[in-house]
């Protein structure tokens, strides 16, 4: 789950990770409040989930309050695009409200799980600001690491590695090390899965602080933190894809025209693939689980057919336990029920698909139903370019 | 023979009065895994279908009934402590089926695991089948049929689809491993190829990947230099757009690695036979086997 900075920030600060002074403001009015308790000059960061804000004007400085709250009116509603919104951008609904700092020097640190080894790695580098996958390319020499023995947590002597690596020295080594070791607390304790802080900031007096803060939090570690579930932010995702999470669907809105509906994960990506190799692009990842009920399908049906660029449809299930007449009687039950106009191309394999085929083939609806793999994507996107 | 599994093992079922537990038990014994044991806290003493003994703790299960592998049914929550409870045990497999693990509870277990002797496979895996000698975990047994051919994937019904093209073209499989959609797994690719690069009988390999990480990067430098059997490779998630989780955990392309191109180049560089399309592994299998004169 992704979050956003000031959620970061939170987390950060309940952890004694140290973050510059500051709040989130959801009007110009409350951003002029914040900017008033922190005497003026501030720095105004629109919220919303992606990087390279900064490029894309969604970060500004204030040399006053008024200033303030005359950048947060602009912001706020706002559709900001960077690199990574896509050319459609976000709309910014949020600003954060912060200190301003004298900085002396940028650098980098990220917590990241290294999945070869299956532990925790901290990563620092001097080159703050820069965008670590670029530094880690180009000059891979650059970036300190220290693998987490999960026994042990990160030691104090790793962290002051990395913060002697990184330069620092006295009260900075010392704030460093403080920084890091708390930094650990918080990504355990709140189950992360990244953390980022780019750039970590040394100031002028000597304070070692996270200007910027990227966390994602493990959807799998949901369960046991009930006050972060909160943080999701509806705002941010694909409205299909919030309609889609309330059934337990697990979809994706791609840009395709095929919507595709199969049951697990690895065959729903093969489907997708299988369908752009057969000359069309999918519309969508959509797995519907393993047992892929009537309602399951009637839901999926409903997702799938709520996004307008959807030209036809294809069913790809292979039935193992679930036996394939049984789906095939979910699919007829589910249409019947939901309005379809666009093709519909099925194709049942597995556990009595014959006879699943012949369910399909005898009702009065309209299928193409599909054998193979390949005859099942060569014929929904026949069905588009007839 | 078959890797890992065959029809020697005895098996403990770890939550076998849930309704999953329960239900693939009974697929489990009607495809003629020997189950000879299930552990639900608090219900030891009874029986599963008046003929499988429950036991509170796995230890009981290996000290009673002498269970030597173990399947796991549990929830999330408690799945982690399932899998260090069964290594504790000396259990010597163990096969998690649960999906969606914490994964700092998986750093944690495999990290405990070191120093036990017991190999996990999965978690978020359909499991392991040795056609016609025995079944560990969900997958639909009857696709199956003995051969030559071991199968590893990342997927689950993604490789009951190879499986059944394998069947369709009269080709067997010696053992088929799910090793699980988790970014923290157990078994991995290239732990399941030494293995079938050491079985006599199994002649060739199916290894399908997907998206995320570096799993099948480690796999065709693996191959390259310890395997000589023809292996055939194919890669889900060429149309995933980068940073979306496609459904399994572990499926994610990041900071811009994990691409299906870039798996499939490095597969291809190390001498393996990568099919394009996911409709074409039989048939590819088929061509190697015959290349190989197999």
């Amino acid at each position: 789950m992704k979050i956003h900075e000031y959620q970061a920030k939170e987390i950060l600060k309940r952890f004694g990770v140290a973050v510059p002074q500051g709040k989130v403001a959801f009007t110009p009015g409350e951003a002029r409040e914040v900017a008033e308790e922190l005497h003026g000059k501030v720095v105004v960061k629109a919220q919303i989930h992606a990087g390279g804000r900064g490029k894309g004007g969604g970060v500004k400085l204030a040399g006053s309050v008024a200033e303030a709250e005359k950048l947060a009116a602009e912001m706020i509603g706002m559709t900001l695009v960077t690199h990574q919104t896509g050319s459609e951008g976000k709309q910014v609904h949020k600003v954060l409200i912060e200190e301003t700092m004298d900085i002396a020097r940028e650098l980098y640190v990220g917590v990241v799980l290294d999945r070869a080894k299956s532990q925790l790695v901290f990563m620092a580098s001097t080159e703050g600001g820069v965008e670590i996958e670029k530094v880690a390319a180009e000059t891979p020499e650059k970036i300190l690491k220290e693998y987490i023995d999960p026994a042990a947590g990160l030691l104090p002597f790793q962290a002051g590695k990395l913060a002697f690596g990184l330069g620092l020295s006295g009260d900075q080594f010392k704030n460093g090390v403080k920084f890091l070791m708390a930094l650990y607390k918080a990504f355990v304790a709140v189950d992360a899965s990244l953390a980022e802080i780019n750039p970590l900031v040394v100031t002028k007096d000597g304070r070692v602080l996270a200007l910027d803060a990227k966390i994602n939090l493990d959807d799998n570690a949901m369960f046991r933190h009930k006050d972060l579930v909160e943080y999701r932010d509806l705002n941010e995702e694909e409205p299909l894809e919030v309609e889609a999470s309330k059934y337990n669907l697990n979809y994706i809105k791609l840009d395709g025209e095929v919507g595709c509906m199969v049951n697990g994960a690895g065959l729903a990506m093969a489907t997708m693939d299988i369908i752009k190799l057969a000359g069309s692009e999918p519309a969508n990842f959509l797995d519907v689980g393993g047992s892929a009920s009537a309602e399951t399908v009637e839901n999926g049906f409903k997702i799938l057919l709520g996004d307008k660029n959807v030209k036809a449809v294809l069913i790809n299930i292979f039935g193992g336990i679930v036996r394939c007449d049984r789906v095939a009687t979910g699919v007829i039950d589910a249409v019947s029920k939901v309005n379809i106009n666009v093709p519909v191309v099925i194709r049942l394999q597995g556990t009595n698909a014959e006879e699943a085929a012949e369910i399909l083939n005898n009702s009065d609806l309209e299928f193409t139903v599909a054998t193979t793999l390949k005859d099942g994507a060569e014929k929904v996107v026949a069905t588009i370019h007839k | 023979m078959s890797i890992l599994i065959d029809e020697s093992i005895r098996l403990v079922v770890q939550g076998i009065t849930g309704g999953e537990g329960s239900f693939h038990t009974k697929q489990m014994i009607e495809y003629g895994t020997q189950v000879v044991a299930g552990v639900t806290p608090g219900k030891g003493g009874r029986k599963f279908d008046d003929k499988v003994p429950i036991f509170n703790t796995v230890a009981e299960a290996v000290e009673e009934e002498g269970a030597n592998t173990s399947v796991i049914f549990v929830p999330p929550p408690f799945a982690a402590d399932a899998i260090m409870e069964a290594a504790d045990a000396g259990v010597k497999l163990v096969v998690c089926i649960t999906e969606g693990i914490p994964t700092v509870d998986m750093v944690n277990v495999k990290n405990y695991l070191l120093s036990r002797i017991a190999r996990l496979i999965g978690p978020n895996c359909p499991g392991i089948i040795s056609p016609g000698k025995c079944k560990v975990g969900i997958m639909p047994g009857f696709i199956h049929i003995p051969g030559p051919v071991g199968v590893i994937s990342r997927s689950g019904t993604l490789t009951y689809e190879a499986v059944h093209q394998l069947a369709g073209l009269g080709i067997g499989q010696s053992t088929c491993i799910g090793i699980g959609g988790d970014p923290v797994i157990g078994t991995t690719f290239v732990d399941a190829l030494a293995y079938y690069q050491k079985d006599n009988d199994t002649k060739a390999v199916v290894l399908i990947g997907e998206i995320g990480g570096t799993a099948e990067e480690e796999a065709a430098e693996f191959v390259k230099k310890n395997v000589d059997k023809p292996v055939v490779g194919f890669v889900a998630g060429r149309t995933a757009p980068p940073g979306r989780r496609m459904g399994h955990a572990g499926a994610i392309i990041s900071g811009g690695k994990g691409s299906a191109a870039d798996k499939m180049k490095a597969l291809k560089a190390a001498g393996i036979h990568v099919v394009e399309s996911p409709a074409e592994i039989g048939v590819t299998v088929q061509k190697a086997m015959k290349v190989y004169e197999l």
